[in-house]
């Protein structure tokens, strides 16, 4: 891919450190390339320091020293990068709501989690709100339908951004779910902690996306895709799920999340 | 007396819920309230200012919480009412069936309320021999099925008009079975009838208070029927049961307070009635109770105020956070197995009957954050949970599978080359099992995932060791 | 310890304070002498003309009828009018609010009673105390001018109110009160009113007329 996928994106190039989130690391690397394709189109100069987990699973169950260590690793890791942006609303949230909260007794720790909330950004909203992408110069064929996930929604305002840039892709025709703004039941350990209340409110995404008749399910969080992929599969839908940057980065040409795939990837 | 909690047994009862078709039929009327109130919030440009409005007010009264219950005591003092302070709920229940035997009532009428539901009112009153009837439609409909609410606003959400119906030919004796009651309209007129006779038969009235106000010393009760307010006017006594924190300083107040009350609730800009009593019957008036009692109930509150559960102390019981969660509109109210279901209801609930009883409803949540955003005064909701979870986890209350697989993820995660190292294992290991299906129907250790979906196989290598292959390692 | 001093005892040890200190007693006294108004909606305000027509308009959305008339003197004709056209028998009960009684109901064939309801009259007339233009809600008081069993137990409750009685907002008609009781002071019951008794307990289904009047029909005069 040579093409430049982005437009509008200023000349300014900054360096930008890219939080993979473990999710996209371990199951779908593409993911993560989609993301680098996006930001180093719009001039940025992408590095991956050496990360693992931002520590919410532990934030949420309660263990809060732990997500704690995890919060001063990832903030060293990235303290030379100008910005820090991750695929994933739900991770992003951990980085820039809840990292500030972890530190309240330390106030150096403190105002080094609040310096390096503010420098991070979820992936689309950096690409529209900061560096100014206004469309993308790529095609996907059919109709898609965009799942809000919580985080991205409610902790990160991400909402317009991800429709205004799908919104310029050829070929793609966006359909509204009925229930964009409802949880898919994921939430973490909590779809294994609670399978059956998990199950439920999945059941009831899946059938809000079939209602809406669309091909493929788009969202920018990959713990709601695999959710939503793993019960339409279950179900028998034809429904692909895909990461919104597969998308936007024109590399949404390889099988869907849960597809069968062919060689060892890349 | 108190309702026994069956919160301890959360997941049974979600699977109940899950299983139970007629009541999955019921649930799908919780689904129109989220649209109803979203058009009100839309339809008054200050909503959110006055959200910010509301929950000031709360927290400037809980600050000064002790001087404003003096201020509303001797104002319900001055007016000729009674002020019972009442700890915990036997207390409560003592106050009140004392009042109704000195009254010598045999039958008392009773308005919604959350805080008789948490003090097991109805149990204590009939005990001693006094007949109470529910007069809000919802909960005579669930009294007459020994029920509890499964909603604080709509407490028979669960039931459909067919149970109803049934629930009315099994008890009034008088009604002829020939008598149509297809229609959601018959019902109620049945209901009315019935009603109506015991309204006017009753010799107290019991009531809850959305609001107290220290201004007037006035209960406020907000009902769209009108069945509050027959209650409170018809019969000699007016007994008003209410948390302590419900007290609010002025009329105004009341009113910034009033104007998210109905719009979060059910979407009205204002409910049908809003009622202000102030103290009994006057020289002069034609009608109205000749007693007025106000039990004022603590039950735990006090010892929530200054700690870090305090903001919970805000909620004005309108029902937004369970029209918008999740999982509540997947089970129903009684799966949460008290008094109080939904978001609050997970804050609220270990708080009133302990964490080792309660702790269950703080976990089963997704953190969709859904409720925070409709909360009217914005009660923190999901960092309340948290909350419970950290003091579960620090008192090692947290399952064991858990903490041990959190344990484990944490070491890794800690030492990030051991951690890529682990993780490519894994992912290539996964991706070779997988990769020709793409995904897993079944899995060891995933099983609470792979019972109901499927589970996506890794594309192989990580996106860490692809990146340094490329790139060569950072720094 | 009595129960009183024990909650009181509880607050203050969770708060941390003793409940003697000068400036949260002040606080406190300021607030209740003081009663800031909060946030004040746009939608009420307006000339004595936009806040009767806003009036209407949201009263008509909860469902109340509206009907207005020139002069208090018409008030019995459209009483009577409303109840033929809504088919219910011609009788009206009402308390002694002399603004009432000066009407001329002879004029019509209404049957009339006075005094408090024993739950077994169709329709009831009452005076307002306040219309309130931002939500259409009626703000009626209790007395023996009118009984507070009428604007619950009858079917039909019709409800005269002054035009120059229709304020903006809540605080406006909280001012009113104020300037008639008294501060902190109250009437005994203070019903606001927005349409007729409804429920929505059966499956969501809206059904009017739950246990309180089934119509309100308010007539506007002068």
């Amino acid at each position: 891919m040579t093409m430049n996928a982005v437009e509008g994106a200023g000349p300014r190039p900054r360096r930008v450190g890219l939080f993979v989130t473990c999710l996209v690391d371990i199951m779908r690397p593409t993911v993560g390339f989609a993301a680098v394709k996006l930001l180093e189109d719009a001039g940025c100069t992408v590095v991956v320091p050496a990360q693992t987990c931002c520590g919410q699973p532990a934030y949420n169950s309660g263990d809060r020293a732990t997500a704690a260590r995890l919060a001063r690793q990832a903030i060293t890791a990235f303290e030379d990068c100008d910005h820090v942006v991750v695929p994933s609303g739900s991770c992003g949230g951990m980085l820039i709501r809840h990292y500030p909260e972890l530190f309240a007794g330390e106030p150096e720790m403190a105002a080094k989690a609040e310096r390096f909330a503010s420098k991070t950004h979820e992936l689309v909203s950096f690409l529209t709100d900061v560096l100014g992408v206004e469309r993308v110069t790529v095609r996907f064929d059919g109709t898609v339908a965009y799942h809000d996930s919580c985080s991205s929604l409610r902790e990160l305002g991400v909402k317009a951004q991800p429709r205004r840039l799908l919104a310029s892709v050829e070929g793609l025709s966006l359909v509204e779910l009925d229930e964009a703004e409802t949880c898919c039941g994921f939430g973490g350990l909590f779809a294994a902690k609670y399978g059956e209340l998990s199950n439920a409110i999945v059941s009831r995404k899946a059938d809000d996306i079939r209602k809406a008749a669309a091909g493929t399910v788009l969202a920018g969080d990959l713990g709601c895709l695999l959710n939503i992929a793993g019960k339409l599969q279950r179900a028998g839908s034809a429904v692909e799920a895909r990461h919104v940057a597969e998308v936007l980065a024109g590399m949404a040409d390889g099988p869907a999340i849960g597809e069968p795939q062919k060689g060892a990837g890349r | 007396m108190t309702a026994v909690a069956t919160t301890p047994r959360f997941k049974a009862n979600v699977h109940e819920a899950l299983t139970d078709v007629r009541l999955q039929g019921a649930m799908t009327f919780a689904r129109n309230f989220a649209g109803r109130r979203a058009a009100a919030a839309e339809r008054l440009p200050e909503f959110e200012a006055l959200r910010d409005s509301a929950r000031a007010i709360k927290d400037h009264t809980l600050a000064h919480l002790d001087l404003y219950l003096e201020a509303y005591e001797r104002k319900v003092v001055e007016s000729g009412g009674h002020v019972h302070f009442a700890e915990d709920a036997e207390a409560a229940r003592k106050i009140v069936v004392g009042l109704c035997k000195g009254l010598g009532a045999k039958s008392v009428t009773k308005g919604k309320s959350m805080i008789s539901e948490e003090i097991g009112l109805n149990a204590a009153i009939e005990a001693a021999g006094i007949e109470a009837v529910e007069t809000d439609l919802g909960e005579y409909i669930i009294q007459l099925r020994h029920e509890t609410p499964s909603h604080i606003i709509a407490p028979a959400i669960h039931v459909t008009a067919r149970d109803v119906e049934q629930d009315f030919r099994k008890a009034h004796r008088e009604l002829p079975p020939e008598r149509d009651l297809s229609r959601p309209e018959q019902l109620l007129g049945e209901a009315r009838g019935v009603l109506r006779a015991k309204f006017l038969a009753a010799d107290a009235g019991i009531t809850g208070a959305n609001f107290l106000i220290a201004e007037t010393g006035a209960s406020v009760i907000v009902t769209n029927e009108g069945n509050g307010d027959l209650t409170q006017i018809l019969p000699r006594a007016h007994i008003v049961i209410a948390s302590i924190e419900k007290i609010v300083p002025t009329l105004e107040d009341a009113a910034q307070l009033l104007r998210v009350l109905a719009r979060s609730a059910t979407g009205q800009d204002a409910s049908v009635y809003t009622t202000f009593s102030t103290g009994p019957r006057r020289a002069g008036d034609p009608d109205g109770p000749s007693e007025y009692h106000v039990v004022l109930l603590d039950n735990g509150r006090s010892a929530m105020l200054g700690g870090e559960f305090e903001d919970m102390l805000r909620c004005i019981r309108c029902g937004a956070c369970m029209n918008h969660c999740p999982v509540y509109q997947a089970v129903g109210g009684h799966a949460y197995g008290w008094v109080y279901p939904g978001p609050m209801g997970a804050v609220l609930t270990p708080s009133l009957i302990g964490v080792a009883e309660g702790g269950q409803l703080p976990n089963a949540s997704t953190f969709c954050g859904r409720c925070e955003e409709v909360c009217p005064v914005r009660i923190p909701l999901p960092k309340m949970m948290r909350h419970w979870r950290e003091r579960e986890f620090a008192r090692g209350l947290s399952p064991a599978p858990q903490r041990f697989g959190l344990g484990a993820w944490a070491f890794f995660a800690a030492r990030p080359a051991l951690y890529r190292f682990a993780t490519g294992l894994a992912a290539r290991a996964l991706h070779l099992a997988g990769r020709r299906k793409g995904r897993f129907a079944s899995a060891p250790l995933a099983g609470g995932w792979t019972r109901y979906r499927d589970l996506a196989a890794p594309q192989g290598a990580t996106f860490q060791s692809r990146w340094r292959a490329k790139n060569g390692a950072v720094k | 310890m009595s129960a009183r001093d024990s909650v009181l005892a509880g607050v203050r040890r969770s708060l941390g304070v003793t409940g003697t200190e000068a400036p949260r007693r002040f606080e406190v006294e300021r607030r209740l002498a003081e009663a800031p108004a909060g946030v004040v909606p746009e939608r009420g305000q307006g000339d004595a003309g936009q806040r009767l027509a806003t009036f209407k308009a949201e009263a008509e959305r909860a469902q109340a009828s509206v009907a207005e008339v020139a002069t208090r003197a018409e008030v019995p004709a459209e009483v009577a009018r409303f109840l033929r056209d809504a088919n219910c028998p011609a009788t009206v009960r009402m308390g002694a609010d002399p603004r009432l009684a000066a009407m001329p109901w002879s004029e019509t064939a209404l049957e009339i009673s006075s005094g408090p309801s024993d739950g077994h009259d169709l329709n009831a007339v009452s005076f307002a105390f306040a219309g309130i233009a931002e939500t259409g809600t009626l703000a009626l008081v209790s007395g023996a001018d009118n009984p507070t069993t009428l604007n619950f137990l009858p079917d039909n409750h019709i409800v005269v109110l002054r035009r120059a009685d229709v304020v903006a907002d809540y605080e406006a008609a909280i001012a009113r009160l104020r300037a008639a009781y008294g501060k902190g002071g109250a009437p005994r019951t203070l019903n606001l009113v927005a349409g007729p008794s409804r429920s929505g307990d059966i499956e969501q289904t809206l059904l009017l007329g739950a246990h309180g009047p089934r119509r309100l029909h308010i007539v506007i005069s002068d």
